[in-house]
């Protein structure tokens, strides 16, 4: 990516770009399916669900349409790295899903995109397009016989519809809200059908591990988190972007090695990992490698790789408040849990800003998290409390609280 | 609000063979493969807390007190939307689901009034009583947050209300718009905390699409949605299942009652004809039933010009026997007869027809089902050997191409419709023969694959059109046809559907349907896999309804559609009793189970059962005793809650032959337009004042039952018991009970039925006997009720009624949902909302040529009569068709109307009527003549005078 010229498919063939689809073609469905396993992929959208099992899902039911959608509602804050594959490469993009496509038997993808990014649109567009043109979409893949059709269809700008479901009701032209789960998207999913749904970051690793094997991509990182993850470094950093990097290093090295500490060169408080429902890390967990599970332990997400930087400046009861507002804002209203809790949130918190009855209301504060937590329907009301409670325990000074009573 | 009578176990049953077995808090529970764990706990009699999951429509996971544990499982998942599996260890129950619940309430309170006590709701609150079960004791949030407290009622529908205030947007009412209802009139509005019910396109309920059935506010857990009714009187003690007195579907309904009043109509779940739902008129539109119009007190006066003089129940039927005697002493014994009605129950007409038989001594007695279905009875029992539909309405769940010719059902059958939605839903393939572009053929996420649009009166022309592609492209389903039917006889069938005047291109001039659009159908029907035909009216209301019903037997003989579920022919029967009141004999050539009066066995029976000697002749139809009538020979007529003057065609004719009876006895509800012509008026009982069955469109048996004393003081069948003991014939009947076991002593298919069964089945489907002890859902199964089934030829023969010069557009008639029938009963409610006045709809085109607008006033002529109606400029009507419905009298839609019929059976061809329309300034002068004599009589009817006490 940025070597190439985006709308060049001669560019990104000259790049060994289309190796991993032809290899594809070659191998049956599960082979492949079985390589994308190995490789230990997991989905890059935040939830980290392995990409081969999900695969292996749609794969083995027989006998009906079946849908692949990539979703490419890049809604967290601070993250932009699906929108520069989608402008920078889109034919990798492509091509991941084309091989979703063919090996699970599916003949019609969909690409789900928030429509903030016009650029995006028009790339993948005019990719498409010469994909189509060249035969490397269509009703015969490359001569395979094998049918892939590909779409890009537009969202409305409800951050919820990167939820996969409620993006699934968006795509069929309902209002985006959370449907239950089971059964999975890869059983019942768009118009009810087996879909693979991945993010862009998931399908564009694809074409790799069939070009270069599994092992290779395996062969990065650490854990059960293999390969690789675009870091997208924000907020008060003084080399924001984004930075590929094997799963394993600590934040600490992103932040300062690779970002150079904060803009405004004060010492780095709070940094926000995983969008908007990830938690706050206080400097205590720079150390802690940036690894899937190592994060679960210490009550964290890597999510999507964001990475929003805070100096010292910051009030962090300010941010809890924010992040149930947040939630308000883009609840999808279904559940009670985050239609109500997310608003009585913002209020409670202003209450315990206010110093109203403050430990009364800190521990309706912790119930209400809990609550929402443990009902919500999906994360979005279900993390929601994380930002909220991590800022409550690490930084309990600015909500007027001594550190030492912590009652979490 | 759910009747509080009924259980909600949360999710919906499921059907499946496979079985699972797991724990629910320590007790082993095992159910269909499928079910929720809801559900398999509600089995168990364990509550899970819930308020977004009710039994009638699917789960949907959003309110959040349904959670539980499960042994392996992280979280804690949803009991409505989490299907049980083998081996589960499932806990409904611990301190960690307790505070969640609590949680979740106390987020539910912080936004909802505090006004139990005086909320609509009391007493049968959901949210009430789930904050009970988790025990909520405080509401730390305080009530100064954001809340929707003081939202405004829409209280724009005539029967409910919307207080968004009390919402909590459990989408109970959404889904159950789109899932029960299939209108999809409902959405959520705007999102996160904001979310709200919002009707159409944020209008008020009225004016959305919402057709008022009332399902939202049955699914509503809290005061939301709310009857009117409840909100005025409160909540019922009590209740009563009984079946509804509107439309051929027969829904079961609960009489939600305080004392002896009503306080709503609530569908019954457990009904086996609606499954809980129901329609504008059934849930709502019951307010007829005491109204200030109903007479209660018997009336009699020599002469029409005369004021009425009240009397006591025994000086009217006195004077009704005293004049029946003189006239048969006078005329003869013919010069007298009954017409019963539809709308009367199975006891009634039986004992009606009784009346006639055994008291009058002849054979003239007809039913109102003369102008709606007889040539279905006659059709049917040709060709199957059974006067009546084949399967149950839940057959349909079962079918894959569905076939609606000459029905209305979204107006005219309304929950059945809901059904049928559901299953085109689910993907069944649809075709709709009808002139109009009925709501079916396109509506919301229902489309018809083939709408035959054709000219009204080529029915015929069109099923033989269809029949010939089946036939000449080898779709026959041999190996049936062999089996199961004469064999001769369809070789004949073959041999004329398969000439080419009746292939599809050659009938397309003819039928106005495009060749290729037959052909297509043709082959769906033949090839979708289990094809249903459903009709009504449309088909039989010709002057070959009779020909048109054989013509669809035979296709579907043809196709082997018939004999198992998800097939069949199956009329929808205009009214509620109209199966009943041809099963129990009204006809005059038939005594009950459509045995012929020339039979001498069954005649002997009943000539022992009753002691009497009987005619063996058929007495008079309808249009005969009105010639009778009118040549002098026909004096005395006992009508019985039937308004032949407004529902018969040919309006002037049948005055004319009211004009001319001596005695004309009508017992009815209301003074109806028969009854201005009458000389003597017996008050009659609303189906809520009575005991009695009816019998819906799929032979299904219900039972009325009697919530409240008879305004007047008897129940019909009690007054046709004292004018027959009046007249010297002794009837002795205690309790309607008895009636129908009298009939069940006398008809072979109804042997098995008592009044002692229904109470313990609920419903029973005829054939009920020995060998069908609890009757028979789907008829035909190894062989027809006649042997084999026979193919008839259908020859097309066009109608006399052809358009001219001077008539050149085709009138038809037809339904609309919010009124029924003649309007006696929906008139006299808020139905008129929706429908005030008949309309005649015009097509633009016609519209354009004649200088009619929207609103503009239209004279309508025909050969018959000429009455005036306010256009509806609309293009669901063809150009050269205009079309109206007959639910004011002083529309005069049967003034226009001629007395062609159906060549077997006299059904009226109401559907087909040569007119003209003109832009006009006043009413027709028949409309003037019926508003002077209509005042008139309510002249009269004001100055009668009391009885004395």
């Amino acid at each position: 990516m940025g070597i190439t010229d985006p709308l060049s498919l001669d560019d990104f063939l000259a790049h060994d770009g289309y190796r991993g689809l032809k290899n594809a073609l070659k191998m049956d469905g599960a082979a492949v399916v079985d390589a994308v396993t190995n490789s230990g992929l997991r989905g890059r959208g935040g939830a980290a669900f392995p990409t081969g099992v999900k695969w292996k899902t749609v794969l083995n039911i027989q006998g009906t349409q079946k849908y692949v959608v990539c979703n490419a509602d890049e809604g967290d804050s601070g993250t932009f790295s699906d929108r520069m594959i989608m402008e920078g490469d889109p034919f990798v993009l492509i091509e991941g899903m084309t091989i979703a496509g063919i090996v699970t038997g599916a003949t019609k993808g969909y690409i789900y995109l928030r429509s903030e990014y016009p650029y995006a649109y028009q790339v993948l567009n005019d990719a498409i397009a010469t994909a189509n043109a060249k035969g490397y979409l269509g009703e015969n893949v490359l001569g395979s016989g094998e049918a892939f059709h590909l779409e890009v269809r537009l969202g409305a700008g409800a951050y919820i519809c990167g939820e996969e479901t409620a993006m699934l009701e968006s795509l069929e032209g309902k209002r985006g809200i959370v449907r239950f789960k089971s059964p999975i998207p890869a059983i019942k999913g768009l118009f009810g059908k087996p879909t693979v749904i991945n993010n862009v970051i998931s399908f564009a690793s694809v074409p790799v591990i069939l070009d270069k094997g599994a092992d290779f991509y395996k062969n990065f990182a650490m854990g059960r988190s293999r390969g690789t993850l675009p870091f997208q470094l924000t907020g008060n950093i003084k080399h924001g972007g984004l930075v590929e990097k094997a799963f394993g290093l600590t934040l600490r090295e992103l932040l300062y090695d690779y970002g150079g500490g904060a803009a405004s060169g004060r010492p780095i408080r709070a940094v926000q990992v995983g969008g908007p429902l990830g938690a706050y890390l206080p400097e205590s967990q720079f150390d802690v490698p940036l690894d899937y599970e190592a994060y679960v332990t210490i009550s964290a997400m890597i999510g999507h790789g964001g990475v929003v930087v805070f100096d010292d400046t910051v009030d962090m009861a300010k941010m809890a408040r924010y992040a149930m507002e947040f939630c308000a804002i883009e609840s999808c209203g279904k559940c009670t849990p985050c239609r109500i809790g997310s608003t009585r949130g913002v209020e409670v918190v202003d209450k315990i800003i206010a110093d109203q009855n403050r430990p009364a209301n800190i521990q309706v504060l912790r119930d209400l998290c809990d609550t929402m937590i443990n009902g919500s329907l999906c994360a979005l009301g279900g993390m929601a409390p994380f930002p909220v409670l991590s800022a409550l325990n690490h930084f309990p000074e600015d909500f007027g609280i001594a550190k030492q009573s912590i009652a979490a | 609000m759910l009747s509080k009578f009924d259980v909600d176990h949360g999710t919906p049953e499921r059907d499946t063979a496979k079985s699972v077995t797991l724990q629910i808090d320590g007790m082993t529970v095992t159910v269909p493969a499928g079910t929720s764990l809801m559900r398999a706990a509600s089995g168990a009699g364990v509550k899970v807390p819930k308020l977004c999951a009710t039994d009638s429509i699917e789960p949907f996971g959003s309110c959040r007190l349904c959670l539980v544990e499960i042994d392996g499982r992280k979280g804690y998942p949803a009991s409505c939307t989490t299907n049980c599996e083998d081996g589960m260890v499932v806990r409904t129950q611990s301190s960690k689901l307790a505070d969640i619940r609590r949680g979740v309430m106390e987020l539910y309170i912080s936004d909802h009034p505090l006004d139990c006590l005086t909320c609509s709701a009391n007493g049968n609150c959901e949210l009430q009583d789930m904050a009970g079960v988790v025990g909520l004791r405080e509401v730390r949030y305080g009530y100064e947050g954001k809340n929707h407290i003081k939202e405004t009622k829409d209280e724009s529908n005539p029967y409910f209300t919307y207080d968004p205030s009390k919402c909590i947007v459990c989408s109970r009412c959404v889904r159950a718009c789109e899932e029960t209802q299939g209108t999809f009139a409902l959405t959520i509005g705007a999102r996160g905390f904001e979310s709200r019910v919002v009707a159409g396109l944020q209008e008020t309920f009225l004016d959305s699409e919402c057709l008022s059935c009332g399902a939202c506010i049955q699914a509503c857990p809290t005061a939301t949605l709310s009857e009117k009714s409840i909100i005025e009187m409160g909540q019922p003690d009590h209740s009563t299942v009984t079946t509804c007195a509107y439309c051929g579907v027969g829904c079961s309904f609960r009489a939600e009652m305080q004392g002896n009043r009503v306080v709503r109509m609530a569908p019954n779940k457990d009904g086996h004809a609606n499954h809980g739902h129901a329609c504008v008129k059934g849930r709502f539109a019951w307010g007829y039933a005491t109204h200030a119009d109903r007479i209660k007190t018997p009336m009699i006066r020599e002469n029409i010009s005369d004021p009425w003089r009240e009397v006591s129940w025994d000086e009217a039927i006195g004077f009704a026997a005293n004049k029946f005697k003189d006239i048969q002493a006078k005329y003869g014994k013919e010069s007298v007869g009954g017409i019963t009605s539809s709308r009367c129950s199975n006891e009634e007409t039986y004992l009606l027809q009784k009346f006639v038989r055994a008291v009058f001594g002849n054979n003239n007695v007809d039913t109102c089902a003369r102008v709606c279905h007889s040539p279905t009875g006659y059709g049917l029992r040709t060709t199957l050997g059974e006067s009546a539909g084949t399967q149950d309405f839940d057959s349909v769940r079962h079918s894959d191409v569905i076939v609606v010719i000459g029905a209305n059902p979204t107006d005219g059958h309304p929950v059945f419709a809901s059904q049928m939605k559901k299953r085109l839903r689910e993907g069944a393939k649809l075709i709709v023969v009808d002139p109009r572009t009925i709501d079916l053929v396109r509506t919301p996420h229902v489309e018809a694959d083939y709408h035959l649009q054709l000219r009204p009166g080529t029915n015929v022309a069109v099923i033989n059109a269809l029949a010939h592609v089946i036939v000449t492209e080898g779709l026959v389903n041999e190996a049936f046809v062999k089996a199961r039917c004469e064999i001769a006889e369809f070789e004949k069938w073959r041999e004329f559907v398969s000439r080419e005047y009746n292939s599809p291109a050659a009938m397309e001039p003819v039928t106005g349907v495009p060749a290729d659009i037959v052909r297509g159908a043709a082959r769906l029907f033949a090839t979708g896999g289990n094809g249903a035909i459903y009709y009504g009216l449309g088909v039989t209301e010709h002057s070959q309804g009779s020909t048109m019903v054989m013509g669809i037997a035979n296709l579907a003989m043809a196709t082997g559609n018939i004999g198992r579920v998800g097939v069949g022919v199956n009329p929808l029967r205009g009214q509620n009793n109209v199966q009943g009141a041809c099963d129990m004999g009204s006809f005059p050539h038939e005594l009950p189970g459509y045995r012929h009066i020339s039979d001498s066995a069954t005649r002997t029976l009943f000539e022992n059962e009753w002691g009497v000697k009987l005619l063996d002749e058929p007495g008079l139809r309808i249009p005969n005793m009105f010639e009778a009538a009118l040549d002098g020979s026909f004096k005395g007529l006992y009508v019985q809650g039937e308004d032949i003057v407004q529902s018969d065609p040919n309006t002037q004719h049948v005055t004319a032959a009211m004009k001319n009876l001596e005695c004309l006895v009508v017992q009815d509800l209301f003074l109806n337009e028969t009854a201005k012509f009458a000389h003597v008026f017996l008050p009659g009982s609303s189906f809520l004042e009575k005991n009695g069955t009816f019998t819906n469109a799929e032979r299904r048996i219900s039972p009325v039952r009697k919530v409240m004393p008879a305004l007047a003081g008897k129940e019909d069948w009690e007054v046709t018991v004292a004018l027959s003991n009046a007249m010297g014939y002794s009837m002795d009947y205690k309790h309607p009970s008895q009636i129908m076991d009298e009939i069940a002593r006398l008809t072979p298919t109804f042997t098995g039925v008592s009044y002692a069964k229904l109470d313990k089945l609920g419903s029973i489907q005829w054939p009920c006997n020995a060998a069908h002890p609890e009757g028979t859902p789907t008829m035909h199964i190894d062989e027809f009720v006649r042997g084999k089934g026979k193919f008839v030829v259908t020859e097309y023969v066009p109608t006399d009624e052809k358009v001219t010069r001077k008539f050149p557009l085709i009138l038809t008639t037809g339904r609309i949902l919010s009124q029924y029938n003649v309007g006696a009963q929906t008139r006299r409610t808020e139905n008129n909302t929706w429908h005030h006045e008949d309309r005649i709809e015009v097509h633009p085109h016609d519209a354009e040529e004649r200088g009619i607008k929207e609103d503009d006033w239209v004279g309508i002529s025909s050969r018959a009569g000429e009455t005036v109606l306010r256009a509806r400029i609309t293009t669901r009507v063809q150009p050269g068709i205009v079309y109206t419905t007959f639910h004011f009298p002083e529309s005069g839609a049967n003034v226009i109307t001629t007395d062609n019929s159906d060549w077997a059976t006299n059904c009226p061809e109401y559907k087909v009527t040569a007119v003209q329309v003109t832009r006009v300034s006043q009413p027709s002068e028949w409309q003037r003549n019926y508003r002077k004599f209509s005042e008139e009589q309510l002249d009269l009817l004001k100055q009668r005078s009391p009885a004395r006490a």
